[in-house]
C-alpha cells in the first residue's frame, strides 16, 4: 500500500518505565496508597535484614536483665527470660513474612488455577474444583487449620500448607467467576481464531486479565495469613519457643499482663496489626497500578 | 457557535427551554466541557432529533435535563426551564415528582433498562405506584392495559413474564409503556432503536409516534442515524462535539444542509443509489489514488470481475473449478432446557409445549467463489451468527457439510480446529472492537497473536515489522501500535481488529457486523478500508450483517435468512431492487432513508 512507508515513529516505551510514572501517579493520588507501600518496604527490609541490624541477639537470655519495662537500652522493654523485645519482634519478621508470601503463593497457585480452569472449562472440571471448595468451607477455617498443623506435625511448613487449604475456597470461587464471565468474550474467540489452544488461551488470555483482581485478594490474604500464623503459634501449634514469631510472643506476654509487665504481649501485638493494616490498604493501591484500564 | 432558532414558528412560551447549557465532568485531566452553550426549545406535541455521533453531547444533554448526571458532571452555566420550573434549581425531591410523571425516558438498551428478577407486569405497578397513579385494586388491572396499549400480544399473560422471556423489541415496548405510563409531557429516547431489528425498528417508532401524537406529548428522539431522524422528527438538531452546529425543520436540514458537519455527517450515511467511495467526505478523494480503481459505481454488476486466479500459490490445483467454500445442508441444532420450559409444560402457562431441540439453522445450502464478497442478511434469532460460526469452526454443526478449498472442514471437531494449519485460511472480524481485543494486551501484541501462533514470520524484529506493515495496510498510524486498546477510539479498534484478521493473509474473512459499533463517518472510512483491503489481497468476504444499505455497497451476493432458513439469495442488485420473497421486500421497507 502506498501507506506503507509511514515514518517509523513508533518509540517502543518501555513497559517498566510506564508502570513507575503510572504507580507515582496513583500514590500521589492517594497518600494512603504511598503510606501503605512505605510500611510494606519497611517490613521487607525488615524481613531481610532483621537478625543483622536487630542491637540483641533475639534468642540470648539474660535473667539478670527479666522483666525490665521500656527504656533507653530496651527500647519494648525484657521478657522473663531478659531477651530484648524490640530485637525479638523485628526478628520475627522475617518468619511472619516468610509464611504469608509462601502461604499466598501456593494458595494462588492451587486455588487460583484450580478456579480459573473451573470458569474456563466448565464440565467437570468445574463440577470437582467446586465440590473441593465446597467441602473446605463446611469446616470452621481456623479449626481446621488447627487439624491440619495437628496432623501433619508442628513445622512451620505445615503452617503455610494449612493456611495455603484454608483459603483455597476464595481463591477458587473468585477466579471460578471470573473467568466464567470471560469465558466467551470477543477477545477470546479471536484467540482461537489466531490458532491457540484451549490452554494456551487460558493461560494467556484470561489468567492475564483476572490478575488485577487476583492480586489484591492476595495482599488481603497476606494480612489474613500473618493473622493465621499468630494465632497457630497462639495456642501452641505452629511456631515453637524459643524462635520469636509474633503469635507466639503475644502467647507468652499473655501470661505476665495481669502482673503488669505489659509490653512484653503489647508491642508484638502491635506490629502484628500494623503489617495486617498494611497489607490491607495495599491491596487497593495495588489494584490501581495493575489494572491498565486506569492507565492514561 | 449555534445559529438562532427560526422561534416565530413556535408558541411563546415551549415546554421544554435550554438556554446557553454548558455542561462540565472534572477527570483526570482537569475539567471537560461535554457540551458548550446550547440552545435548545421543544414546543409542546413537538418531536425534535439530536443527531451527533458518539461524543457529541447528545446524551448528556439530556441527562442534563433530566438532572440525571452522574456525580463527576454538573451544569456549569445555563439555564433549563421545562414547563415554567427551573430545573437547575430545582431541589431533590421536587426533580423526583418531574422524573416519570412529567418527563421520562427511553433508554438504548432495554434489557438493561428493566429490572431481570421482577415481572414485567410488576414493573409498571411499581411506577404507577410512585407517582400515585393508580390505587391499589385497580393498578394491576390498569398495568394490564398499558401492556395493551403498546401492543404487546396477550397482555395477561406478559404481565407475568420476566425481561429475560422477552425479544429485544417486547422488551423495548415495556419500557416504552413504563416510560408512558404516568403519561407523562416529554418523553426523551435516547437511542431506542440502536440493536433492534429494522422491522422492530420501524414498529417500535410507529408506536412511539401513534402514543405521543394521541397524547399530545413532546418527544426528543436522540439518535446517530440520520434517516430515523429524518423520518420520525419535526425538527433536528445537529450536533458536534459539544456544540450544535446546525437546526432546523427536518425537510429543511435534508435538502439543503448549512454547516460542512452536517454535510459530511449526510454523505457519510449509506442510502439507495450511493457507491461505497461517495460516503467518504470530498476533501479526502485523492486525484488518482490507484484504490478508486476498482471503485464501482452502483452496486449492479453483482458476480462479475470475481478473481479466480490463485491468490499466493497456496491454493491447490484442481480445486480451482470449485468454489471456495460450499456449505450444504447445514443444520445447527440446541436442547432445549431450563426451569421455563418444565414449568411451563407443569403449568400451562406460556406458549404450548414445544420439541425439546430448537433448529437455530436449518439445512441452509450456499457458496461462496475466490474474491467473492456474499452478503449474509436477517434479523436477530435468523441463525445467521450460527451459521457464521460454524463456517468459522468455533462451533460444530449437527448436521450437513462445509467444503473449503475442498477440504471438508465441518467434520473436523471446533476444538480441534484451532491449531491446525487451515485455520489460518479462515479469519473474522467481530463485530464489538472493544470486547474482541484482550484489554491486557497491547495492539501490536494483538495483531502479532495469529503470526506468532500459526504465521511463518519468527523473530522479535520480524515480528514488529509485519506488525507495523499491516498496521499501514489499514491505516493505523504506527505509533498507537503500543497502546492498550481502552486508549483507542472505536474506528482505531476496528482496525486493530481488521490487521489481525488480514494478518496471516487468509482466503476467507467472516464480518461480522463489522461496523455496528462504530459512528457513520468511521463506518464509511471502515468500510473503503475493506473493500481496498478486499482488491489489495484478493480475499472472499463472508460479511454478516442486518443492514441492507451496507450490504449493498460491499457485496457481490446476498443471502437473506429468517428463522434458520435462507429465504433468498441472488445477485445483490437483483435481490434489492426486485426482491422475490416477501420477507426481503418488508425488510427494505422498514429503512428509515433521508430524503434525497
Amino acid at each position: 500500500m502506498s501507506e506503507a512507508a509511514l515514518p517509523k515513529q513508533g518509540v517502543h516505551s518501555s513497559g517498566l518505565a510506564a508502570t513507575l510514572k503510572h504507580a507515582r501517579y496513583i500514590i500521589g493520588e492517594n497518600p494512603v496508597t504511598g503510606f501503605a507501600f512505605a510500611l510494606f518496604v519497611l517490613i521487607v527490609f525488615a524481613a531481610l535484614l532483621g537478625p543483622h541490624i536487630v542491637p540483641y541477639d533475639p534468642l540470648a537470655s539474660n535473667t539478670a536483665m527479666a522483666l525490665k519495662p521500656p527504656s533507653r537500652a530496651h527500647w519494648f522493654g525484657t521478657d522473663q527470660l531478659g531477651r530484648d523485645v524490640f530485637s525479638r519482634v523485628i526478628a520475627a519478621t522475617r518468619l511472619d513474612f516468610i509464611i504469608a508470601v509462601f502461604s499466598v503463593a501456593l494458595v494462588f497457585l492451587m486455588g487460583g488455577l484450580a478456579g480459573v480452569a473451573a470458569g474456563f472449562f466448565g464440565g467437570w472440571t468445574d463440577r470437582i474444583v467446586s465440590r473441593i471448595a465446597d467441602t473446605i468451607m463446611a469446616f470452621p477455617l481456623f479449626v481446621l487449620a488447627m487439624g491440619i498443623v495437628a496432623a501433619l506435625g508442628n513445622t512451620v511448613q505445615n503452617i503455610i500448607i494449612a493456611t495455603a487449604i484454608v483459603n483455597f475456597p476464595l481463591y477458587a470461587r473468585i477466579a471460578r467467576t471470573e473467568a466464567n464471565v470471560r469465558r466467551e468474550a470477543g477477545f477470546v474467540q479471536a484467540a482461537r481464531l489466531s490458532g491457540n489452544g484451549e490452554t494456551r488461551i487460558l493461560l494467556t488470555q484470561i489468567l492475564p486479565n483476572i490478575m488485577p483482581i487476583m492480586i489484591v485478594q492476595m495482599s488481603l490474604t497476606m494480612g489474613y495469613a500473618i493473622l493465621n500464623a499468630a494465632g497457630l503459634s497462639f495456642i501452641g501449634l505452629g511456631v515453637r519457643p524459643p524462635d520469636a514469631e509474633w503469635g507466639i510472643m503475644v502467647a507468652e506476654g499473655a501470661a505476665f499482663m495481669v502482673s503488669g509487665e505489659w509490653w512484653i504481649a503489647f508491642f508484638p501485638g502491635l506490629v502484628l496489626m500494623i503489617a495486617v493494616f498494611c497489607f490491607n490498604l495495599l491491596g487497593d493501591g495495588l489494584r490501581d497500578i495493575v489494572d491498565p484500564q486506569r492507565r492514561t | 457557535m449555534s445559529g438562532g432558532l427560526p422561534m416565530s414558528n413556535h408558541p411563546p412560551v415551549p415546554l421544554l427551554d435550554i438556554k446557553d447549557l454548558t455542561v462540565e465532568f472534572s477527570t483526570r485531566r482537569g475539567i471537560v466541557r461535554a457540551v458548550q452553550n446550547i440552545d435548545l426549545q421543544v414546543a409542546k406535541g413537538e418531536t425534535v432529533g439530536i443527531v451527533g455521533e458518539s461524543g457529541s453531547g447528545k446524551s448528556v444533554t439530556s441527562f442534563a435535563v433530566m438532572r440525571i448526571l452522574d456525580r463527576a458532571g454538573r451544569i456549569a452555566e445555563g439555564s433549563v426551564t421545562f414547563s415554567g420550573i427551573d430545573v437547575r434549581a430545582a431541589d431533590d425531591s421536587q426533580m423526583r415528582d418531574l422524573r416519570g410523571r412529567e418527563m421520562s425516558m427511553i433508554f438504548q438498551n432495554p434489557r438493561a433498562a428493566l429490572n431481570p428478577i421482577r415481572k414485567v407486569g410488576v414493573q409498571i405497578e411499581d411506577v404507577l405506584r410512585q407517582h400515585a397513579q393508580a390505587d391499589s385494586d385497580a393498578i394491576t388491572s390498569k398495568a394490564i392495559e398499558i401492556l395493551d396499549q403498546v401492543r404487546i400480544a396477550r397482555p395477561r399473560e406478559r404481565y407475568h413474564a420476566y425481561p429475560f422471556e422477552l425479544s429485544g423489541g417486547m422488551c423495548q415496548r415495556v419500557v416504552i409503556a413504563l416510560a408512558l405510563a404516568c403519561k407523562p409531557q416529554l418523553l426523551i429516547a435516547d437511542e431506542p432503536t440502536t440493536g433492534l431489528d429494522v422491522t422492530t425498528q420501524k414498529t417500535v417508532m410507529d408506536l412511539v409516534t401513534e402514543l405521543t401524537r394521541e397524547r399530545g406529548m413532546s418527544t426528543i428522539l436522540i439518535t446517530h442515524d440520520l434517516g430515523l431522524a429524518a423520518v420520525y422528527c419535526d425538527r433536528v438538531v445537529v450536533m458536534e462535539k459539544g456544540h450544535v452546529v446546525e437546526s432546523a425543520v427536518s425537510a429543511a436540514i435534508f435538502k439543503a444542509p448549512a454547516h460542512p458537519y452536517t454535510r459530511k455527517l449526510m454523505r457519510a450515511t449509506p442510502r439507495p443509489g450511493v457507491g461505497l467511495r461517495d460516503l467518504l467526505p470530498e476533501e479526502a478523494l485523492p486525484a488518482d489514488e490507484p484504490l478508486f480503481r476498482h471503485a464501482r459505481p452502483c452496486a449492479g454488476h453483482p458476480g462479475l470481475g470475481n478473481d479466480t486466479k490463485d491468490v499466493d500459490g497456496r491454493d491447490k490445483p484442481g480445486h480451482d473449478s470449485e468454489p471456495l467454500l460450499v456449505v450444504e445442508k447445514l443444520v445447527k441444532e440446541y436442547p432445549r432446557r431450563g426451569l421455563t420450559t418444565s414449568l411451563s409444560k407443569l403449568f400451562q402457562r406460556g406458549p404450548a409445549p414445544e420439541p425439546d431441540v430448537f433448529r437455530a439453522v436449518d439445512g441452509i445450502s450456499f457458496t461462496i467463489a475466490r474474491g467473492e464478497s456474499v452478503g449474509l442478511v436477517g434479523e436477530s434469532g435468523c441463525g445467521k451468527s450460527t451459521t457464521s460460526m460454524m463456517v468459522m469452526r468455533l462451533i460444530d454443526t449437527t448436521d450437513g457439510a462445509i467444503r473449503f478449498g475442498g477440504d471438508d472442514i465441518g467434520a473436523i471437531p471446533a476444538k480441534e480446529f484451532a491449531t491446525l494449519p487451515l485455520r489460518k485460511r479462515i479469519q473474522m472480524v467481530f463485530q464489538d472492537p472493544t470486547d474482541s481485543l484482550n484489554p491486557r494486551f497491547t495492539a501490536a501484541r494483538a495483531i502479532a497473536d495469529p503470526i506468532l501462533r500459526l504465521g511463518d514470520v519468527r523473530g522479535r524484529n520480524a515480528v514488529r515489522a509485519r506488525c507495523e506493515e499491516l498496521a499501514a495496510q489499514v491505516g493505523l498510524p504506527v505509533e498507537l501500535l503500543d497502546r492498550f486498546p481502552h486508549q483507542l477510539s472505536g474506528g482505531q479498534k476496528a482496525r486493530v481488529g481488521i490487521a489481525r484478521a488480514i494478518a496471516l493473509n487468509p482466503d476467507l474473512i467472516i464480518l461480522d457486523e463489522p461496523t455496528a459499533a462504530l459512528d457513520v463517518s468511521v463506518q464509511a472510512v471502515v468500510l473503503n478500508l475493506l473493500q481496498d483491503l478486499k482488491d489489495t489481497l484478493g480475499m472472499s468476504y463472508l460479511f454478516v450483517s442486518h443492514d441492507l444499505n451496507v450490504v449493498r455497497l460491499l457485496c457481490d451476493r446476498v443471502i437473506v435468512m429468517q428463522a434458520g432458513r435462507i429465504v433468498e439469495q441472488g445477485a445483490t442488485g437483483r435481490v434489492l431492487f426486485a426482491p422475490e420473497a416477501q420477507y426481503t421486500r418488508d425488510l427494505l421497507a422498514a429503512i428509515p432513508h433521508p430524503p434525497v
